[in-house]
């Protein structure tokens, strides 16, 4: 268990104290609740609706008019970043104005803000309009592998959204705004950045769900 | 292929205001409600979707990915070779794309969904969406804490500014998009062929 506690590829490569220990202690609780669990297919569980070659060129299609009536690219992870500085204004707005990030970047509802919230009733009207409403606080894979504690789900998520938020904003962006709006305008940071979404995804992925 | 550089007014100087305009906003809804909707019909809002890509076993995210790359590539580039549009570059730095790349991918295996695709579990009732929600929301901030810091160290490693894989090899990027379309195109031919899904 130690051992691979101490593989956990992504507490060596930051000098940040808080993420290292978020890292290692994520790892500990899914080594007990995987003990002795078989591994798990994901394609034993639904997927996609639609061909994923016609849903990519529809949103090919759609990044053409973002460009062209917004002059905008697809993007998601900053919603997260302007939630976070309206919470700092909130909460402790002298220490918030005071950041690097938020000075550069102040918190505001712009497109992207919009966007993504609405890519939130994008998705219930697909589901709900495709009878695929989940409806549900464990994703069915993950339960087959960790068992039913909604807590243990709770403190993983939690830690590996900290991790991806923060991996985001020092990337420059998410599989949303490097993965599918920078590689498409050829970018070189989105193409090295993607790249290494999934070396860092498939490392973690395969640690949890394979060992 | 010509670059006709800045030939649509700019839009991105950040607004003083806490709120953008009323139209643009607008055409954000559309344009969410839009990829919500995409992303969902994609499969890319269920856990065990983007999980096995990650594992290697399910690759709708990949054939999602390079479709999208493929068309809009074509699209954006066309668009602005008629000054349509404008590019919307950022800077690469090596060291900060490759750390924040890496550790966004761990945090992507632990969470299971990635920002948007988060969004669109939220909205198909995958509740579990909103406890990696508030991590985002929370990650968001320690970088924030630490966002003078990182400009001064990890952001000058490899500074290579704005610049595209065109302008690195030195190739006409009207002959770039062709080649590269067509070459994504067999990979995609390549993947459809040996995946299962």
């Amino acid at each position: 268990m130690n051992s691979r506690a101490n593989k956990h590829p992504p507490g060596h490569l930051i000098p940040k104290r808080a993420s290292y220990v978020i890292g290692a202690l994520a790892l500990l609780p899914l080594c007990v609740a995987a003990a002795g669990v078989p591994n798990v297919d994901s394609r034993d569980y639904p997927g996609s609706a639609w061909s994923p070659y016609l849903v990519g060129a529809a949103i090919g299609v759609l990044s053409w008019l973002t460009f062209y009536f917004s002059d905008e690219p697809i993007g998601a992870s900053s919603f997260f970043a302007q939630i976070a500085g309206f919470l700092g204004k909130l909460i402790a707005p002298r220490r918030t104005a005071s950041l690097a990030y938020f000075k550069d970047n102040p918190p505001c509802v712009d497109w992207e803000f919009v966007f993504v919230a609405t890519v939130i009733a994008g998705g219930a009207v697909a589901a709900l309009t495709g009878g695929e409403f989940a409806n549900e606080w464990l994703p069915p894979m993950w339960m087959a592998r960790f068992g039913d504690s909604i807590a243990l789900r709770a403190v993983i998520a939690f830690g590996g959204g900290i991790l991806m938020a923060f991996g985001a904003r020092l990337a420059g962006g998410c599989t949303s705004g490097h993965g599918i709006s920078g590689t498409l305008q050829l970018n070189v940071a989105s193409w090295i950045a993607v790249v290494c979404f999934f070396i860092g995804g498939i490392a973690v992925a395969m640690l949890l769900f394979k060992l | 292929m010509i670059d006709p550089g800045k030939a649509v007014p700019q839009s991105t100087e950040k607004p003083a205001p806490l709120v953008a305009a009323a139209p643009k906003l607008m055409a954000g809804a559309i344009f969410g409600l839009a990829f919500g909707f995409l992303l969902q019909k994609g499969g890319v809002g269920k856990f065990n979707v983007l999980i096995g890509q990650l594992l290697l076993q399910d690759w709708t995210v990949a054939k999602i990915m390079l479709t999208a790359i493929v068309v809009g590539m074509i699209g954006v580039f066309a668009l602005h070779h008629f000054a349509k549009v404008n590019l919307h570059i950022k800077p690469t730095k090596i060291g900060a794309n490759i750390i924040g790349g890496l550790l966004f991918g761990a945090g992507f295996a632990l969470v299971g969904y990635c920002p948007g695709t988060a969004a669109v579990a939220l909205g198909q009732g995958s509740w579990d969406a909103l406890f990696g929600m508030a991590g985002l929301i929370a990650g968001s901030w320690v970088f924030a804490e630490l966002s003078g810091w990182i400009q001064r160290t990890v952001e000058q490693w490899g500074d290579l500014g704005k610049v595209l894989l065109p302008d690195l090899l030195h190739v006409p990027r009207g002959v770039f998009v062709v080649g590269f379309a067509l070459a994504l195109t067999v990979l995609l031919v390549l993947l459809q062929r040996f995946t299962s899904r």
